[in-house]
């Protein structure tokens, strides 16, 4: 432990933020300032605030955040890729009461699961679906994603990708707020510390909402990732500020009247 | 004393800097040394930690943890009524 | 309404109608002939009675379905046929790694590829040897009557539960659509409920969180995995394999099928009886785990082993293995939703019987 105070002054001062409860002793494998992480540690912070960890069920997806049952203190299920908010419908579907969330990355989401994410915001199921963008696939070494923007070069877009070979880069949480199912759709980041505030405010609401049996929240997180981005942690906020933010600006995209 | 301080779990960074950028009184620095994962971790280097917060939202690992001075609460010394009414007198408790 | 003493029923709603009253509280499936009914009955009759049933958007997301709600520890099934069993598999794969019950059932038609909806027998390979990937079993019943299109219900759901196992019931496209008579046993699900303590139901701070998972990145850890299912099923085999034989014990021949093709070796046995030719019927009930030990005491008193099978020659195999070349093994098949008639199963049988006194051996 480091500090400039000593433990007396310490015990002087109220403890005003530490790690929650909710998350298990185990150090994330994430790489070093990955939004991953922020995004577990946010999500897991409001379950604790809102105290439903014992009534919670998470799903986890394969990508980078395959491990994240390791880390997330509650009863989790690990799904096939891209069928995590299907899982996340067999859950809720038999236990209506129990909070419900199926967190997932870009792959898992918008490319081999885009149909468990269409019609899971279509009927309306009462989960949250958290989606981790970072516009690449970072578990398996950096490939393109649906979100990777034009001109990224990942490796398999080696020169950057082109419309001709790959498509447009997907704006998904745009295509699922135009289903009726869906109450709320946002989209935050983690890239400073007042992105983090909002998103912690969104994800307060969307378990509100999921309470109250309103719908789909949907809340898409951009994110950095320094590895396959190769940047430094730092370098990559800044690069996701210029770009990333100005393809997927943050805000809400659809909010309950 | 400065109004709020910092803990980090030292083991736990991954160097990664972020607490530094978001820091607002520029308090945060790597350490030159190495923790047992090979990170260099980062330390408190000033005195002046307003206990804000922002570093440990942005911290991607939990590795930190924030005090603040706590607010001096008020304590209920006496209640008078007189013809206009009641007044309740409260002063700083200076022992919290 | 509630169905009383005996129906007459189709086979797929007569399934249906044993689900709910096995107390099944998830179904989650996808319309495919020909077994859409399944879905439809439940729709109706299974969501009147308290069901949680689904269409969902396809296959792939019926079986994950099946995972999540199983996982919380329901009773969860899903239906399809053939092509639809083909997209489930990597779900099948995941559900036994993770070792979930659940009761999945293959309205078997004619393949490959898109077929056609008459029945076939021809998914038996994919039902019996994985059909996923890695080195998992599911536990196969094959009904041949729609009473046992219902009945097996009730033992799938009892002997999922029992071995933490997934359980398919290989039916096929007649047995389906066909209308017989059906009476339902009693069964009050109630009394068959098992404690499911590795639910995901949400954690109380009494205990530790349940993960369900199928993810074993140490190939320590993995190995530990693969062992305890091979150890599983070998207890399986030990005590769930059932079977049924047709005047086995004074045959001098015996015919090997199951399901649809064994009501059609049933009529053969018996047209050949009449011509004098000792035949008898072995028919196995459970696929996996496959009546081996009774083969192999058979092909110590048969002359021969015809198997007949509406495929290519799927469950041959596993006949030549159990008997391990102690007696000739003769296969008749019929393939793209051809169903034989008791005739041909007859003509088959003496051309192998005039093979045998040639003592010219068929390899296949």
């Amino acid at each position: 432990m480091d500090t400039v105070l000593t433990e007396p002054e310490l015990q002087q001062m109220e403890c005003v933020y530490e790690k929650p409860d909710t998350l298990t002793d185990t150090r994330f494998h994430y790489c070093p300032g990955c939004g991953h992480s922020v995004a577990h540690r946010v999500l897991m912070e409001v379950v604790d605030e809102l105290g439903i960890a014992e009534r919670t069920v998470g799903v986890a997806p394969v990508g980078c955040s395959v491990f994240a049952y390791q880390y997330m203190n509650v009863d989790m299920q690990e799904a096939a890729h891209g069928r995590a908010s299907a899982v996340a419908t067999g859950i809720k579907r038999v236990y209506p009461d129990t909070y419900v969330f199926a967190y997932q990355g870009d792959g898992d989401l918008a490319a081999i699961g885009t149909a468990e994410t269409i019609h899971v915001a279509n009927r309306g199921e009462n989960i949250l679906v958290m989606f981790i963008n970072n516009a690449i696939y970072g578990m398996t070494g950096g490939q393109m994603a649906p979100t990777t923007l034009l001109g990224m070069k990942t490796t398999t877009s080696p020169t950057g990708r082109t419309v001709e070979t790959a498509g447009f880069p997907m704006k998904i949480a745009d295509i699922v707020a135009m289903l009726p199912g869906t109450y709320f759709v946002t989209r935050q980041s983690v890239h400073t510390a007042n992105a983090v505030r909002q998103l912690k405010k969104a994800v307060t609401k969307a378990f509100q909402y999921q309470k109250e049996k309103k719908g789909l929240c949907f809340v898409e997180v951009v994110s950095n990732c320094p590895s396959g981005w190769k940047m430094t942690p730092v370098q990559s906020n800044e690069w996701l500020v210029q770009n990333m933010l100005t393809m997927y600006p943050p805000g809400d995209i659809k909010v309950p009247k | 004393m400065a109004k709020g301080s910092v803990v980090f779990d030292i083991e736990t960074c991954k160097g990664c800097e972020l607490c530094i950028e978001a820091c607002p009184q520029e308090s945060i620095q790597l350490s030159p040394n190495i923790n047992a994962q090979g990170y260099h971790y980062v330390v408190l280097v000033k005195d002046n930690c307003t206990g804000c917060t922002n570093c440990a939202l942005v911290c991607p690992d939990a590795v930190i943890t924030v005090y603040r001075e706590r607010k001096k609460e008020k304590v209920l010394v006496a209640t008078i009524s007189n013809v206009t009414g009641n007044i309740t007198v409260t002063i700083d408790d200076e022992r919290k | 309404m509630t169905v009383s003493d005996v129906q007459l029923m189709k086979g797929n709603e007569a399934l249906a109608e044993a689900a709910i009253r096995a107390g099944c509280q998830a179904y989650f499936g996808y319309p495919i002939t020909p077994q859409s009914e399944i879905l439809e009955y439940l729709a109706d009759e299974g969501r009147k009675r308290g069901m949680v049933v689904l269409q969902a958007e396809s296959e792939v997301a019926s079986i994950n379905m099946v995972y999540g709600a199983a996982g919380a520890g329901a009773r969860a099934m899903t239906s399809s046929s053939s092509p639809g069993i083909s997209l489930m598999q990597e779900g099948l794969s995941y559900i036994a790694c993770a070792e979930l019950p659940c009761l999945i059932v293959n309205v078997n038609r004619g393949g490959p590829g898109l077929g056609t909806i008459q029945p076939s027998q021809a998914d038996y390979f994919q039902a019996t040897k994985g059909g996923g990937h890695g080195d998992y079993r599911l536990i196969v019943l094959a009904p041949a009557s729609v009473q046992e299109m219902a009945d097996f219900v009730y033992e799938a759901f009892d002997l999922a539960d029992k071995y933490r196992n997934p359980v398919l019931i290989l039916s096929d496209g007649a047995l389906g659509q066909m209308m017989e008579k059906v009476k339902f046993p009693d069964y009050n699900p109630a009394d068959h409920m098992v404690p499911k303590p590795w639910a995901t139901v949400g954690k109380p701070k009494s205990r530790e969180r349940n993960v369900i998972t199928s993810l074993h990145i140490e190939p320590e850890k993995m190995e530990q995995i693969n062992i305890r299912l091979q150890e599983k099923y070998k207890v399986i085999a030990e005590n769930e394999t059932r079977y049924e034989t047709v005047q086995a014990d004074d045959a001098e021949y015996l015919i090997v099928a199951y399901g649809l093709a064994a009501r059609i070796a049933h009529g053969a046995v018996e047209m050949a009886r009449t011509e004098g030719i000792r035949a008898g019927l072995l028919r196995p009930i459970t696929l996996f785990p496959y009546p081996s030990r009774p083969l192999r005491s058979l092909a110590d008193q048969v002359a021969g082993m015809l198997v007949v099978e509406m495929n290519a020659g799927q469950m041959v195999e596993d006949v030549r293995l159990a008997v391990d070349g102690r007696v000739p093994v003769s296969f008749y098949g019929r393939m793209g939703g051809i169903i034989p008639s008791p005739e041909e199963v007859v003509h088959a049988l003496k051309a192998m019987i005039r093979k045998e006194a040639t003592k010219h051996e068929e390899v296949y």
